[in-house]
């Protein structure tokens, strides 16, 4: 069996008297495509900003390879190996194509560079910079935004701004990566170019991808396995192309 | 040498402008003086800008860096003045140097003026925008009052300084040059990059594994020990120190600096320090009385037209023609920006003053601008 | 005794400031920061009529019509075009307007402080206890406009219409709210109550400067902030509670220099510890 990245234990919060997810237990192999979908409202989101410390949840914890996240900051998590991408874009608007992803590189190991090295400008920090241009560089190759690295973020086609904000989250490096809705928005041949993008980047980076999705045919072209999540609760969990078929998840999407 | 290409790879001439300027400056007086050709007075004022302009460019790294208002600049300014000058007047009895005890004082003033920033730092990690502006102004009214009522620092007649021997405004004029190599370095580092990152959005800062508190708490403990070494030396010309003088106004004052320059530009900041504490000390003489509130019906326009000209969403048509780099015939393609351009808007607008005056550009390999223009534009707020 | 009097009296002022602040947070979402000079413009504005009248009511009159035209006026010129900004921008043009009114008010009236006599107030004894009738008047019309306000944000279409707004801008918009319209009434109301709270400031200080509306303005944001911003009654609460801490704070020897020290460093402390205010109601970020 594979190594386990994540794992959720009876993860659930309440707002106020509110359970908005309760008891989602979740457990996502190495190099697994892992779909999280559900109607509107249904608290895939709330998931997603637990996992990554935007909300602590208030029972049940969860676990990256093995080590207990619960309770850290968002940048905590960061650092051990979760990233995300938001469901409206949020990307540094201000700054140019290349800034983002040097942004996302901010925390790297081989990037250490500490203020007062800055500061006084000693040959480290020459060196650091260069080191990460070039490695900022490279990744937006991959993701064939090298040529616009010099744009202003906000000016993107919308497209292309779903793909850097995944850049810059590879950018951190992380083992696991969180979706949200990356699909959202786009016409056909888009969404079929970002499953290619996505099959890539588990290969290329060797990395986990969480995702939720509301568009059906993009999460069963891509994911093996997908929970399906109602009212903050799971509804089914397992294999794709049974989840179709389930009489429950049926309802829940459908009505009636 | 690998080094050498690195600068190289790292440096741009722009990144020099700001030390060209204020090394002229500094040469021209310094000339002025030696031919017997400065005046008194003129000394005074030079002394006045050299610390207008650390303050300016310190409280830019908040504002226009961080995105943050500070409003307790001169508190931070008031605490480095009253700690420095009370260290200078037990030092001028062991030491016989005045410019050393002039440093010793302005190290000491700055990092006691750097724990205010690092407490009141502390509130800023949770909170943002009108409530942190609230709470600096509240800490400027704190510092205030406390100097005002302690009698070891003189009480509400201030605190005796001794005026500095020599030419203050040398001295005023390296510091300046100490601060914005220092400041300039940070700006233009991966820790200028964070700072930005978290000014432009914060949510996705943290998401990318930015420290957000501890870039707040560094740039306040920064800015707050630049402030106190401007206070310094605004202690060691103005005697005695009196608490009145570091208001809510004066906090204001700086401000204006600030906006006028340009939010996140530094040579903006220079230019506007030096006009407005050339203008302050013209208009002392002239305007007695109550046609002193001219100066602030001044400042009072210039807060609320540069900031409306800057920001409205309707204006930016108007901005678009009448942009500075437009005037200038810039061949950057509009939609291009360079990656270490600071635009602090949040609607980018692509006409400031910074873009012209003091951009720190690192252009990577020539590039031809795309010939469709991108039209859609994601939302992302 | 008296002096906690004196604290609700100098309160039901603050309140009055707050509530304008808060109103204005909760619903245009910004700080501002002219608002306490609102309050100056109000008390020149009676100085003025009374010195032409020399009718104390009719003073009170043209600063409540003065004010609420100044409200609406600062928010289409200043304000209005910065919708949708940066919120730090809209701060800046505050001051701004804040820096604007006062040396205007300088110009025009120097920055002398005027001596204004707004009649006789008796004290009234009740026991031990002796009151004077302007703090009673104070008090009395501070809790009616209260009340008042309460009820017409409840009550009203246009109240109601209020907490929509500040609930939600874009939705309350589509359920056909005029959200400009909206706004600028939230400024005419608050600009409204800080000229009843100048009229209230001339009772306890009966003497006017350019910038005896910033001090108490500061204050009130800050009272404002310890009820919990956006809150009514929260605004009230704090108000009250800030005047009463600030005369007791005063009537102290050793405490009273460090009294502004003190009230801010209640702010502070209350930001860190809940820095949602007394009353406030959380609000979540949206992610």
């Amino acid at each position: 069996m594979a190594e386990i990245v994540l794992e959720t234990k009876d993860l659930g919060i309440s707002f106020g008297g509110l359970k908005a997810v309760q008891n989602v237990n979740l457990k996502i192999e190495k190099n697994q495509l892992y779909g999280l979908i559900g109607p509107n409202g249904a608290g895939k989101t709330t998931v997603f900003n637990m996992l990554t410390g935007v909300y602590k949840p208030t029972t049940g914890t969860f676990y990256l390879c093995g080590e207990e996240l619960k309770g850290k900051s968002q940048e905590a998590i960061n650092h051990k190996g979760i990233a995300r991408t938001f469901q409206n874009i949020r990307l540094f608007n201000n700054m140019s194509v290349i800034r983002n992803v040097l942004v996302g590189l901010h925390n790297q190991p081989e990037f250490k560079c500490s203020p007062v090295t800055s500061m006084l400008k000693l040959p480290k920090h020459y060196d650091t910079e260069v080191r990460m241009r070039e490695r900022a560089k490279e990744i937006l190759k991959i993701f064939d935004l090298y040529e616009e690295r010099n744009n202003l973020a906000c000016n993107l086609p919308y497209g292309k701004q779903r793909k850097l904000e995944i850049a810059r989250a590879l950018a951190t490096n992380p083992k696991l990566l969180l979706l949200d809705e990356p699909a959202a928005g786009m016409n056909p041949n888009e969404t079929e170019e970002l499953m290619k993008t996505v099959r890539f980047i588990r290969d290329e980076f060797d990395i986990t991808v969480l995702l939720i999705e509301h568009d059906l045919k993009f999460v069963s072209g891509l994911c093996d396995e997908v929970t399906v999540l109602n009212f903050g609760t799971a509804l089914y969990q397992g294999k794709v192309n049974d989840a179709l078929n389930d009489p429950e998840v049926v309802k829940a999407y459908i009505g009636g | 040498m690998n080094l050498i290409k690195n600068i190289k790879a790292n440096t741009k001439p722009k990144y020099f402008t700001n030390y060209i300027i204020v090394a002229v400056m500094l040469a021209v007086t310094l000339t002025m003086k030696m031919t017997g050709n400065l005046a008194r007075s003129n000394a005074t004022l030079l002394a006045q800008i050299s610390y207008s302009i650390i303050l300016a460019v310190s409280l830019n790294l908040v504002v226009g860096f961080l995105g943050e208002l500070s409003l307790g600049h001169a508190g931070f300014m008031c605490v480095g003045a009253y700690l420095g000058c009370f260290v200078a007047n037990m030092l001028h009895e062991f030491i016989s140097s005045p410019l050393l005890v002039l440093i010793i004082s302005m190290v000491v003033g700055g990092v006691v003026a750097a724990v205010f920033g690092f407490i009141i730092g502390l509130p800023a990690l949770r909170l943002k925008g009108d409530y942190l502006a609230i709470v600096t102004l509240a800490f400027g009214e704190i510092v205030r009052t406390i100097f005002k009522n302690l009698k070891a620092f003189g009480g509400a007649l201030g605190l005796d300084s001794t005026r500095y021997k020599g030419n203050l405004f040398v001295v005023g004029f390296v510091v300046v040059l100490v601060t914005l190599f220092i400041i300039q370095n940070i700006v233009r580092s991966k820790h200028g990059r964070a700072i930005t990152a978290i000014r432009d959005n914060e949510i996705a800062a943290r998401a990318m594994g930015i420290n957000v508190t501890y870039y707040k708490l560094f740039v306040f403990v920064v800015a707050a020990f630049f402030a106190g070494v401007a206070g310094v030396i605004y202690g060691h010309f103005a005697t005695p120190v009196l608490y009145s003088f570091f208001s809510y106004n004066y906090s204001i004052e700086i401000l204006v600096m600030v906006v006028l320059g340009g939010m996140g530009n530094i040579t903006g900041s220079i230019i506007a320090a030096t006009a407005i504490t050339f203008i302050n000390f013209q208009l002392q003489t002239r305007l007695s009385g109550d046609l002193a509130a001219l100066k602030f019906l001044v400042y009072a326009l210039i807060l609320i037209v540069v900031v409306i000209f800057n920001n409205a969403p309707a204006l930016s048509a108007v901005r678009e023609k009448f942009s500075i780099r437009r005037f200038l015939k810039s061949k950057r393609h509009p939609s291009e920006v360079h990656d270490d351009e600071a635009a602090w808007d949040r609607v980018p607008t692509k006409i400031r003053m910074d873009e012209v005056l003091s951009v720190d550009v690192i252009v990577d390999d020539p590039y031809t601008p795309d010939k469709k223009d991108p039209t859609t534009k994601g939302g992302s707020n | 005794m008296t002096t906690f009097i004196d604290g609700l009296s100098l309160g039901s002022i603050y309140a009055l400031i707050a509530l304008g602040y808060t109103m204005v947070y909760g619903i245009a979402k910004m700080l501002n920061f002219a608002h306490g000079d609102v309050i100056m413009v109000g008390a020149y504005a009676i100085f003025s009529t009374l010195a032409v009248t020399g009718h104390p009511l009719v003073g009170v009159l043209v600063a409540v019509v003065i004010c609420t035209v100044l409200g609406v006026v600062m928010e289409k010129l200043a304000y209005k075009p910065l919708r949708g900004a940066s919120p730090l921008a809209v701060l800046i043009t505050a001051i701004g307007v804040s820096y604007l009114l006062q040396s205007i008010a300088q110009l025009i009236y120097g920055s002398k402080s005027r001596a204004i006599t707004l009649g006789n107030f008796e004290s009234i004894k009740i026991g031990s206890v002796s009151i004077s009738s302007a703090t009673i008047i104070t008090l009395a019309v501070g809790a009616v406009i209260m009340v008042t306000l309460t009820l017409f944000v409840k009550y009203t279409k246009v109240g109601r219409a209020m907490i929509a707004v500040s609930e939600d801008r874009g939705a309350a918009a589509l359920m056909g709210i005029n959200v400009n319209f909206i706004i600028t009434i939230t400024f005419a109301i608050g600009c409204c109550l800080a000229a009843a709270a100048g009229l209230f400031y001339l009772l306890q200080i009966p003497s006017v400067t350019p910038t005896l509306g910033s001090m108490p303005g500061i204050k009130a944001f800050t009272a404002a902030v310890i009820g919990g911003i956006g809150s009514i009654p929260g605004a009230m609460l704090g108000g009250i509670l800030l005047g009463v801490i600030e005369k007791i704070c005063l009537s102290i020897p050793v405490l009273a220099p460090y009294t502004t020290a003190i009230e801010f460093s209640l702010l502070i402390v209350i930001l860190l510890v809940k820095p949602i205010g007394l009353l406030g109601k959380k609000r979540r970020e949206k992610v």
